[in-house]
């Protein structure tokens, strides 16, 4: 079990070895080309989504692609 | 710049704002900002900035007034239905300026007419509603050293972040457009007319700032926020050494209609840009 930070919220991961991209998913991402995810104030590249694997502490930020403004 | 009787008056608040001042107001006056979209985002930026006295003021915009953009985009009336959106803004930043000059572009921002436009701007905002073209606008404004507000909405949602030379652009964020149809438009997916006017007077502040070297603009953060819960929020943003228009070892050095350089790699360099892929 770990505690992690996701969006500035608290969220306890019950399982181990939650990679970034389960994440994605249990946080109901419709798509995860939808988000560009910050961990630990660093940028992932969407290729290690899989293999990044998230431990206690760690802060993860999903940023939403938002296209909308004129029309 | 010598302010008469009246610009002392229409300007006051500014005026005895102690971080503005006449001063503060006359860099306002000499500005010159580009706001790209005279849409959802665009109308609130432009009028406020408008107001405020801004000397000039650019919009460039290829689109007409439709019915379903009177929800939200406050410079357009109902009589404007059909009438070129930049044509509309003006009239509306005349009546309510006459000190502001207004320079129209009644055409899309594409990779060939980019940097000859924003040349000659001081700042610009990005009031658009699609990728390709806030990918090119993040990336005319970094090479050409220029300072600019990214602004997106979606449904009760927003997002800002201010870009000047050196800090976080867009891309460091965001990377590249998503692939087509993976994040819905306004118009696929609504939008509450008032997230725009939210989103576009936090640009417009930032504009105002920026002019007038007033606090700490929207740099390496990326403000977001939920209207259903009214949570603002700022997330911190490096600036990222991949990155591809600003990073060690750019890829992107000239710019290029996005879509097109995906989708049509062998028309490239062609010039006439994909209307259809750009177009709102
Ligand atoms: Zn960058």
């Amino acid at each position: 079990m770990s505690k992690i930070q996701v969006n500035g919220n608290e969220q306890i991961l019950e399982t181990d070895s939650v990679s970034v991209l389960e994440l994605i998913k249990l946080n109901k991402v419709l798509n995860a080309d939808m988000v560009s995810v910050q961990l630990n104030g660093e940028f992932v590249d969407r290729e290690v989504y899989s293999s990044t694997v998230l431990k206690d502490n760690d802060e993860i930020d999903f940023l939403y692609f938002m296209g909308g403004g004129a029309n | 710049m010598d302010f008469t009787e009246d610009q002392i008056q229409r300007y006051s608040r500014h005026i005895i704002l102690q971080d503005v001042g006449v001063e503060g107001q006359e860099r306002i006056n000499k500005g010159k900002v580009l706001i790209v979209g005279a849409g959802g985002l665009g109308a609130p930026v432009a009028l406020y900035l408008a107001a405020a006295g801004v000397g000039t003021i650019g919009i460039i915009d290829g689109d007409v007034v439709d019915l379903s953009n009177l929800q939200r985009q406050v410079i357009h009336f109902t009589p404007d239905v059909n009438k070129a959106k930049v044509l509309s803004a003006k009239e509306k930043i005349n009546q309510l300026n006459p000190d502001v000059k207004v320079i129209t572009y009644y055409d899309l921002l594409t990779a060939s007419n980019a940097l000859d436009i924003i040349k000659d701007y001081d700042f610009v905002v990005d009031g658009t509603d699609n990728f390709p073209v806030k990918f090119l606008i993040n990336d005319a404004c970094v090479q050409a050293g220029k300072p600019f507000s990214h602004g997106g909405i979606l449904r009760f949602e927003g997002q800002t972040i201010t870009v000047l030379p050196g800090t976080a652009c867009y891309r460091c964020v965001f990377h590249a457009p998503p692939p087509p149809n993976a994040v819905p438009t306004c118009s696929q997916a609504g939008v509450l007319g008032a997230i725009a006017g939210m989103l576009g007077t936090i640009q417009a502040a930032e504009v105002l700032k920026y002019l007038t070297g007033v606090g700490d603009l929207l740099t390496n953060r990326l403000l977001t926020f939920n209207a259903k819960t009214m949570d603002f929020r700022t997330i911190k943003v490096k600036h990222n050494h991949r990155c591809a228009v600003c990073g060690d070892h750019p890829t992107i050095t000239e710019l290029v209609d996005y879509e097109q350089a995906t989708c049509e790699i062998k028309t490239h360099g062609e010039g006439v840009p994909h209307k259809a892929l750009i177009q709102k």
